[in-house]
């Protein structure tokens, strides 16, 4: 049975279209035949970050008006088997995206797909409200920052009162924490909030921490998803939390400082 | 912890004071959330009704609804003013009001 899987967060620019390229990619990485789905209509922007901005011919809006088929629009990723991207359009018109219409082309999805990412826009607007509607289970990205970790626990009310999951008396939303551009060297110093806080605030449960990390905005540059980078502290983190969604026992890492000599400490100072 | 920072002073740490206004801020909006859309309409309705026998201000009525485990309360208050509320109270009673 596919799963809808919608990657929210409130606040814009803590790693939405970031995270859902890499953990949709790791996915696929696994062997699920994966689809994400850029639901941010008028920014389009998760087709830059996958690489495949030159390729997109027909978009999600297009499918929903008819206007192309979902073959036609489907983008196959070049690197990864087994996943593909649906891009956003560029319209302004924000109600392009109605319920039917994203219903019927999710239903469509399902029969062929394994998962289902979905990129959600930032705010609690109908945008947002679209992408997380027919979520099965809910990703909320996180900075260790007061308006994020606010802005989160906004949309989880939302989950909880608007989704359809909600609506309809199911079971609710599965949710999942996802704690990203985590510092921990500021957090040592006291300047950032720790995870065990952001986790005792809006008490859900950890699906991983992504440390602040270069190769994220190398990997944008490139287009590439940054889970494939994976020498990369951030990448390996992306990689654990989709084995952690998968149900397997992974420990977190980058909770506690590598071990530091004591010529490193005592130069330390106030660095 | 370096060996320079024991003789800095110590002021709470930035995070904990983001922990702090936090747990006070979403503890507040929860709330707010929580409560029925009808709750600000009934509290209009109510200080109508309460200001045609006790001149009151409009913030002085403030209206709650608490769930418990098996029955939500529905909590009033309206805060009468001193010399008003005795007034009230003895012409509920049908007696005329003590000369304050």
């Amino acid at each position: 049975m596919a799963k809808i899987v919608t990657m929210t967060s409130g606040k814009g620019g803590v790693g939405k279209t970031t995270s859902s390229a890499a953990f949709g990619t790791g996915l696929a990485l696994r062997g699920f035949k994966t689809c994400i789905i850029d639901f941010d209509v008028g920014l389009r922007n998760l087709d830059l970050i996958m690489g495949c901005e030159r390729r997109v011919v027909f978009d999600f809006v297009n499918v929903i008006n008819g206007e192309a088929k979902l073959s036609q629009a489907l983008i196959k990723d070049k690197r990864v088997e087994n996943l593909y991207i649906l891009p956003t359009s560029q319209t302004r018109d924000k109600d392009a995206l109605s319920k039917e219409g994203v219903e019927k082309i999710l239903d469509e999805l399902k029969k062929e797909f394994d998962y289902i990412v979905c990129d959600s826009p930032a705010g609690i607007e109908k945008g947002a409200q679209m992408a997380l509607y027919f979520a099965d289970e809910a990703i909320i990205v996180t900075n260790p920052e007061v308006s994020s970790v606010r802005d989160s626990d906004r949309i989880l009310g939302v989950i909880q009162a608007k989704s359809r999951r909600a609506e309809q008396g199911l079971e609710p939303v599965k949710e999942h924490l996802l704690l990203t551009r985590y510092d921990l060297e500021r957090v040592e110093k006291g300047e950032m909030l720790k995870v065990d806080d952001v986790l005792e605030i809006l008490a859900i449960p950890l699906l991983g921490i992504i440390p602040e990390s270069p190769a994220v905005l190398k990997a944008s540059n490139v287009g590439m998803p940054v889970v494939l980078d994976d020498k990369s502290a951030a990448g390996q983190a992306y990689a654990d939390a989709v084995a952690r969604f998968l149900g397997e026992k992974v420990e977190h890492r980058f909770m506690k400082p590598e071990k530091k000599g004591f010529f490193d400490r005592l130069l330390r100072r106030s660095a | 912890m370096s060996l320079f920072d024991i003789f800095r002073r110590k002021d709470p740490a930035p995070a904990a004071q983001a922990k702090e206004r936090l747990q006070i801020v979403l503890a507040h909006e929860r709330g707010d959330r929580n409560s029925p859309e009808f709750l600000p309409q009934l509290q209009k309705e109510l200080l109508a009704v309460i200001k045609k026998y006790v001149p009151i201000d409009d913030d002085k009525v403030a209206i709650k609804l608490e769930r418990e485990s098996g029955c939500s309360v529905l909590e009033v208050n309206v805060e009468l003013p001193v010399g008003k509320a005795r007034a009230a109270a003895a012409a509920a009673a049908g007696k005329p009001a003590a000369a304050n």
